[in-house]
Order: structure tokens, then sequence, then C-alpha cells
């Protein structure tokens, strides 16, 4: 009985909701919806590539004129046209050089233990957390702990070392969590053949997880570094100075022991402060010499990340499991 | 052969050895994991102990409710405010620009371009990210201030406005990657769902995939809000410097970021006001930033909730 | 004069229409299809007639084409890249090629309801999922949708199940009712031919006993085209039964005399289950 109404019921319903006529004006509008969607999003995403462009070719024009031989083995100068950025670029290469000692072993470790060893407890979930809050704490936050404490209470002073270790710490997530994701993409059954053979789990880490993650670890490793090397904010924090005209010691000299490490204990300038220091001018003229800085830097940010981009795309290409 | 049998007895050497080193592994690797509860820790103990003193000398009521903070004069005033509001409204301008041009691109991205040139596409969007802060804040000032000024000729040469946009062109990729990551992990089976019952693409992305993956998309909003907090350089070089309590964003303004640099810039004796001075300013980033995530956590924990 | 089905002349199927009575609702042409075209075809010049308000069920063993081909009816290829197919499906009574590239496949999908293999409710409300076909065509008068909801749950056979609780999240439903949530959003639009895709290969005994008894029932009403593993429920429930193998259809004809007549050697040893 209920049966039936149901059915007399659908029959009436049936027919009732669109015409021919109402379908194809119906089908117009949503399609015409669609294809404005369609053509939004691509706008914005042209817009979102063209101000890149934008921004390096700005760059480029002003800066490229400017960059000679003389640009990178001039120190800085109160005269715009002699002045060059030898002193920054010696200076990034060794800060960069201390990071990568900081955040690689570190990070890699602490990126094995989370995906290897740990178990599953409170503890495991609270460094877990704190990695991923830790990654979105303003970079400035980290240039007044270091300047806390390794400039003022370790006594490293405002050195190579102290920034080194600064952003070493500022790009330790980074190496973490692209570790843990490169680990995490072999499967279990390879560790189950290396354990079935017989080693033991370091020798499964060592001798099979890391080789085969090596790639990922490898482009995390480069994107935390192009990172580190644009960092300007948490440097000028722990006091690096603005304008250096002398070297960092030489790591190497002819009397023994032959190999120095007071460089770790110098004052430094980088790139981007010095690129500030001169944006900051109002003449013109260091602008010039701004956007030339701002080239080199942007070359090598966008050689970095190139290189990183390609290494993904090697190794996934490579590694079907 | 033999050799091979005693190997496998437990006592053998080699064997204990072998346990030994893993074990000793094992610690190192542990403490490496718990550096970044160091660092963590750190932050939060330098931040709190260098600020204490600073309350010696300011009252608290002083500190939340004054209007004007001009540390380093003579006549200091330490009204953390203006600094707030400055912060603030860069904040709102970037996400402003941020997160409707990050999630629609998201949406084209994920939703209207082939796989082949979406993997193409997604790097070179990502490189917007990549490019140093510094490199952005000479672009606010020399280019898009110039261009802003030809639109509004009573612009000045410093302005939230054109710093607040260039930040927020800076976010959209942290916006726009991690919601692509979410509306691509939405099952092809409820795309296919919906297609059969008629609906376009757009309608698709609107009702299905966006709705469900909107716990994702939201955490990409909060971690593109929190770089815009704690942006630092785009705001020194294009905002200008000065601490300035105003609702204008085509204004000079300075933000609690912009403080710390405009400070640190000077020599800076340990223990002076100044010193202190950018303690505060940094807790009060932190904490403004550790509210902010809580909220987006919240928010995030409601929405899935009433899933 | 309705249309009749002709067998095409380079067809190498053996055909038996059994009483030709019934109205044909759409038949399919010559219909060829690969998944990429340097790969081997996935069905090959296949042809098939499909009766008005009958079930027609699509048997053989796994990957011989039968969820292609009940996926090409709604087009549901052109959300991926790649594929390349050739032939005709003609939806009467116009007989339009509803493969057509002129055809917009939003159109098919709005007179062609789909259910999956494995239920695939949003995570919507159980209202909301069976609203939403409605919503996309711009349906916004609540009484009407009310009623067209409670309509198509009841012809679904979940409405005294869900009746109490409509604005409960589709997931909380078990699987057996999850899939008649995605049949009842499937009718809601009064499609005129429902694709089912193995729709009970997911589900307990129980509850595929009862999707069975919808069948019979939904037939009444609408067109259907089944892709089933399980040959009893084929017996049991379809008029009609077309059995591929490799991508061709090797035999088509009234189920009764299918499962116990069959005229090619093929579908006896896979009906018999010497293979699949």
């Amino acid at each position: 009985m209920e049966q039936s109404m149901v059915q007399t019921q659908t029959a009436r319903l049936l027919r009732e909701p669109m015409s021919d006529v109402d379908i194809a004006r119906n089908l117009k509008w949503r399609r015409m919806k669609n294809f404005m969607f369609s053509v939004v999003g691509l706008l914005t995403l042209l817009f979102a590539i063209c101000t890149l462009l934008a921004l390096f070719i700005d760059l480029a024009m002003t800066g490229v004129p400017r960059i000679s031989a003389e640009f990178f083995t001039n120190f800085p100068s109160r005269f715009p046209e002699k002045a060059g950025i030898l002193s920054a670029w010696v200076g990034s290469l060794a800060v960069m050089i201390t990071t990568a000692v900081v955040a690689i072993p570190i990070g890699v470790a602490a990126g094995i233990y989370l995906e290897e060893y740990a178990p599953k407890n409170f503890f495991t979930k609270i460094i877990e957390l704190n990695i991923i809050n830790l990654a979105g704490v303003p970079s400035i936050t980290f240039g007044l702990m270091a300047l806390g404490l390794f400039v003022y209470k370790f006594k490293f002073g405002q050195s190579i070392l102290t920034a080194g270790m600064t952003l070493g710490l500022l790009v330790l997530p980074i190496v973490i969590v692209t570790t843990r994701e490169a680990i995490r993409t072999i499967p279990n059954s390879i560790r189950e053949a290396s354990f079935g053979l017989g080693a033991s789990h370091w020798q499964t880490i060592q001798h099979h997880v890391l080789p085969y993650s090596s790639g990922g670890i490898l482009t995390g490793v480069i994107i935390s570094l192009s990172r580190a090397i644009g960092e300007t904010a948490p440097l000028i924090t722990i006091g690096a100075l603005t304008f250096i005209a002398f070297l960092p010691t030489a790591p190497v000299s002819d009397v023994f022991p032959y190999v120095s490490f007071q460089w770790l204990h110098d004052a430094f300038t980088v790139m981007p402060i010095q690129m500030f220091n001169w944006v900051s001018r109002p003449q013109q003229e260091f602008h010039v010499n701004a956007a030339a800085t701002g080239t080199v830097l942007l070359v090598m940010t966008l050689l970095m990340n190139g290189v990183a981009i390609y290494i993904r795309y090697r190794f996934r290409r490579r590694m079907k499991w | 052969m033999s050799e091979l049998k005693a190997f496998t007895s437990a006592n053998h050497p080699t064997r204990r050895w072998r346990k030994i080193k893993d074990r000793l592994i094992e610690t190192v690797l542990f403490l490496a994991a718990c550096s970044s509860v160091f660092v963590t820790m750190g932050i939060v103990y330098v931040l709190v102990s260098e600020s204490l003193p600073f309350f010696e000398n300011v009252s608290f009521t002083e500190f939340l409710t004054g209007r004007e903070w001009t540390p380093m004069f003579s006549d200091a005033k330490f009204g953390i405010r203006p600094l707030v509001a400055g912060t603030f409204m860069a904040t709102f301008i970037a996400v402003c620009v941020a997160i409707p041009l990050g999630t629609i691109v998201s949406a084209y991205l994920s939703e209207y371009l082939k796989p082949s040139a979406r993997e193409i596409l997604k790097p070179v969007l990502e490189l917007l990210a990549a490019v140093p802060s510094v490199v952005y804040g000479y672009f606010a000032l020399l280019f898009v201030t110039p261009m802003l000024q030809k639109i509004m000729p009573n612009l000045g040469g410093f302005s939230i406005l054109s710093a607040g946009i260039v930040m927020g062109i800076m976010i959209i990729p942290y916006v726009s990657s991690l919601s692509e990551d979410a509306m691509g992990a939405v099952p092809a089976h409820l795309r296919e769902a919906s297609a059969a019952l008629g609906s376009t693409k757009f309608q698709t992305t609107l009702r299905v995939v966006i709705p469900s993956a909107f716990s994702g998309i939201s955490s990409a909003y909060v971690l593109g809000i929190s770089r815009a907090l704690g942006e630092t350089m785009v705001v020194a070089i294009a905002a200008g410097m000065q601490p300035n309590l105003t609702l204008d964003p085509s204004e000079p303004a300075a933000t609690i970021t912009a403080f710390i640099v405009q400070v640190s810039l000077g020599d800076l004796p340990h223990g002076s006001i100044g010193y202190q001075s950018i303690y505060v300013a940094g807790l009060t980033l932190l904490v403004l930033t550790l509210i902010f995530n809580i909220l987006g956590m919240w928010i995030k924990n409601q929405i899935q909730e009433k899933e | 004069m309705s249309p009749q089905f002709e067998i095409p002349t380079t067809s190498t199927t053996k055909f038996n229409l059994g009483v030709q009575s019934d109205f044909l609702r759409s038949q399919v042409k010559n219909l060829s299809f690969s998944y990429n075209p340097k790969d081997k075809l996935v069905l090959k010049n296949v042809s098939l007639p499909i009766f008005d308000k009958k079930v027609t069920a699509l048997i053989g063993p796994s990957g011989c084409g039968k969820t292609t081909l009940l996926r090409c009816f709604n087009r549901m290829h052109d959300l991926y890249n790649e594929v390349s197919y050739d032939g005709e499906i003609l939806l009467y009574p116009e007989s339009k090629n509803i493969l057509s590239r002129d055809v917009d496949p939003m159109e098919v999908r709005m007179r062609i309801g789909m259910v999956f293999q494995k239920p695939n409710p949003f995570p919507k409300t159980i209202y909301e999922n069976v609203a939403y076909g409605l919503r996309v065509r711009g349906i916004k008068k609540k009484s009407y949708m009310d009623e067209k909801i409670e309509l198509s749950l009841q012809q679904a056979g979940l409405w005294t199940e869900v009746k109490d609780r409509l604005h409960a999240q589709a997931t909380s439903l078990s699987g057996g009712q999850q899939q008649r949530l995605c049949i009842a959003r499937a009718l809601v639009t009064d499609p005129e031919i429902l694709l089912l895709d193995e729709p009970t290969s997911a589900l307990d005994p129980i509850s595929t006993s009862h999707i069975e008894e919808l069948i019979v029932e939904l037939k009444k009403d609408v067109t259907i085209l089944i892709v089933t593993h399980n040959l009893h429920q084929a017996a049991r429930c379809s008029d009609y039964t077309a059995f591929m193998y490799l991508g061709d259809l090797i035999e088509y004809g009234p189920s009764n005399l299918i499962f116990t007549n069959p005229s090619d050697k093929r579908t006896e040893n896979y009906i018999t289950g010497r293979f699949g």
C-alpha cells in the first residue's frame, strides 16, 4: 500500500524539475561559471609567476650592469662606485659552512630517530609537535635567543660561529621534516628483507634506509641552506656588522698546525645584510649596488632550489617501489 | 663455517659489541631528536629571563595601554600598542592578498591542470617563497611603492600598504602549496561521485573538494599568517621604522619585528633598557604567534568535530 | 515506431535478442576504447542494446572491460587524460550519441546516474548528500527538495532507517546504508539510466540482498545497467546479460537463456566456474 503511493508520487514528480530548455539554460550558465573560474585561476597563477619575473627583471636590469670582477673583490666603501661585496660573500660562505655542519648531522639524526626508533609515546608526540611549532616561530626570535645565549651567556661573541649556529638551529626543522619524509617513502618490505638476513637495526639503516633516501635528504639540505643564505633578520639581531672591510682569518696557513679555526670567532657580514645596508641608504647609487647584490643572492637561491627540484625529480623517477 | 656458528652464540664478542653499538647509536640519535626541544626551551628561557627586568622599570598597565613606543628617547614611553597595531595591519593586508590568491591558485593547480603541467608549475610557484625576504624588501620599496604612487599620488615613500602587499605575494606559496596538497589528497571517488551527478568542475571544486580538504587548507592559512606575523625585512625596508598608532595603511608604521631590527642595528649594551625592550617585543611577538596558532588549531578541531 | 537494435555486420558477438517486445533505451555501437593511445584496446568493437526499464548485467572475469564499458556511459573517462575511444553510444528517444565530442559530458551525467563500487558518500550530512544533485542543478526550493529527498530515500529503501537523523554525517552510516544512500543520491535527479558498478562487492550478504531487492523494485521506473562479479546476482536480478572476455563482448541474451543454455564455450566455462 505504502509502496504504491510512493510510485504515484514518483510519477508526479518525475517530469517536474526541468524541461529541455531549462536544462540547456542551466547547463550554459553553469559551464559559463566553470569557464570563468578557469580563466580567473589561470590569471592568478600567471600573476604570481609574473610577479616573480618582474622582481627578477627589475633587479637584474638595475643590478647586472654593476656586476664586474671588482664588485666581487672590493670591500664595501663610502663611494658607491668603488664598493664591492668581498667581505659579504666570504662571510656568507663561512656562515653557510657552519650552518651546514650544525644542521645536517643533528637534523638527519633526529629524522632517523623519529622515523626508525621512536616509540609511540607521549614524549615522541611532544618532540613531533615541537618541531612543527618550531618551524612556525618567527626567525627573528632565533636571533634574540642567540643574542642572549650564544653571544652573552656562552661568550661566542658576534661571530661566524654564533651566526652559523643560529641559522643551523633555524633550519633544523626543515632538515628533520624532509629527512623524515624521505625515509617514510621506503617500504617496510625492504627493512624486513634486511632484518631477515640478520642485519642489526643500525646496519639496516646504514645499508638500506640512508642510501635509498639520500636523494630526498639532499633535497632538504639544499632547500634549508638556500633558506639560510637569504636570512637577514636573525643575523642583524645577533649584531652582525654592516660595514666590514676585512676578511676572516684564513683557515689554512704555512705555520704549524697549518689549519686554523680562528675564523669561527671573527666578525662578519653576509650578502643580505650588505644589501639591506645599501637599500636603506637614500642615495640612488647605493640602490644600484643593492640591486647587484640582490641579483647575486637571487641567482644563488634560485640555482640551489633548481638543483633541489632536479634531484627530487630524478629520485622520484628512479625510485619506484 | 665454525666461525659462523660461533657468531650465532649470544656471547660472541662481535655480537655483544654489535648490541652495544646499536644502543649507543640509538642514544645519540635520541639526543639529536631532543635538540629541537632544547631549542624551544632556550628560546622561551632567554625571551622570558631577559624581559623580566624590563617590567621592573615599566608597569604592565603602561606596557599594554600606552599609546606611544619610544624606548630609545630620553623621554621614553613604553606602550606596545603601536607596534602590535603595525604588525596586525601589515599581516591583515598580506592575508587579504595571500588567502584569496593562494586558494584560487591551489584549486586551479589541483583541479584544472594536467598532472604534467602541475608538476612544472608548482615548483615554479614555490620559488616565490625561496626568494630572500631582503630582496622582497627591495622590490617593495623600489618597485611596488613607485607603482602604487602612480595610482595613489599621496602615498609616501614608506607605507604599510606596499609592504603588506609584497608580503602577501611572498606567502602565496605557503598557502597554495599546502592547500594543493590537501586538495590533492581528496580521494578521486568523491570527485567521480560529484561528476556523476552532473556537476561542473567548478561545482565539484567548490562543494566537494574544498570542504573535504578544509582541515588541511586551514593549516595552510595558519602557516601563512604566522609567516606574515613574523616577517621582518620587507616591513623593515618598505614600511619605515617609525612606531605609529594608525589605521591608515598608506602611512608608514613599524611592526614588532621592524623595531627589533632597528634597535639591533645600533649599539646595544647588554642589560640596557633598549636591550630589554627588544626582548619584550620578541616575547610579545612569540605570544601573538602562539595565540594565533592555538586559535587556528581550535578552529580546525571545531570543524573536524562537526564532521 | 521505436528504434530497433540491428546487429552490426562486423560484430563477432553471439546475440540472442529474445522476444523483441522491449523498447530500446540505448545502444552501444562498435565501441573501442584504450586508456593510452599506445596501449592495447580494453574494449574491442563492442555493440550492445540496452532495453528500457530492464536490468542489463555485464559479467566477465576481471580485466575484461566491463567496468570500462559502464564508465563510458557516464563519460567518466573525460575526467582523466590520454584515453582514446571510437564508436557510439546512442541514447533514445532522440538517438543522441553521448560519446560525441559535441555532447557535453555534464548533460550526459545529468541524464544518467552512476553508483560506484565502493560507497562514496560526501563527507556531508545524509540530507546534503542526497540534495547535492539537486543543488548542482541550481534548485533551491526547500519544500520541493524535502519532498524529492524523502522520495528517493524511500525508493532506495533507506527512509525508515534515516528519517530521524537526516542531518547526521553520512559517514556514520553502515557500509550497506552508505551504498543505498549513494543510490538515493543518484535517483534524486530522475536519471533515465542508472549505472551500477559492482554495487555490492564491498558489502556484507544482508546488505547485498537489500540492494538486490532494490534493483528489482527500481526497474519499474528506471533502466539499469549493472556490472557484477557475482553470477548469482546477475541471474537473480537481471533481465539481460552480456558476457565479456578480454575486451570482447562474447555473448548477449536474456539472462535465463545465458545462464541455462549459453551458446559460446567460453561463456559456459565462465558460468560453470572453470575460470574467472
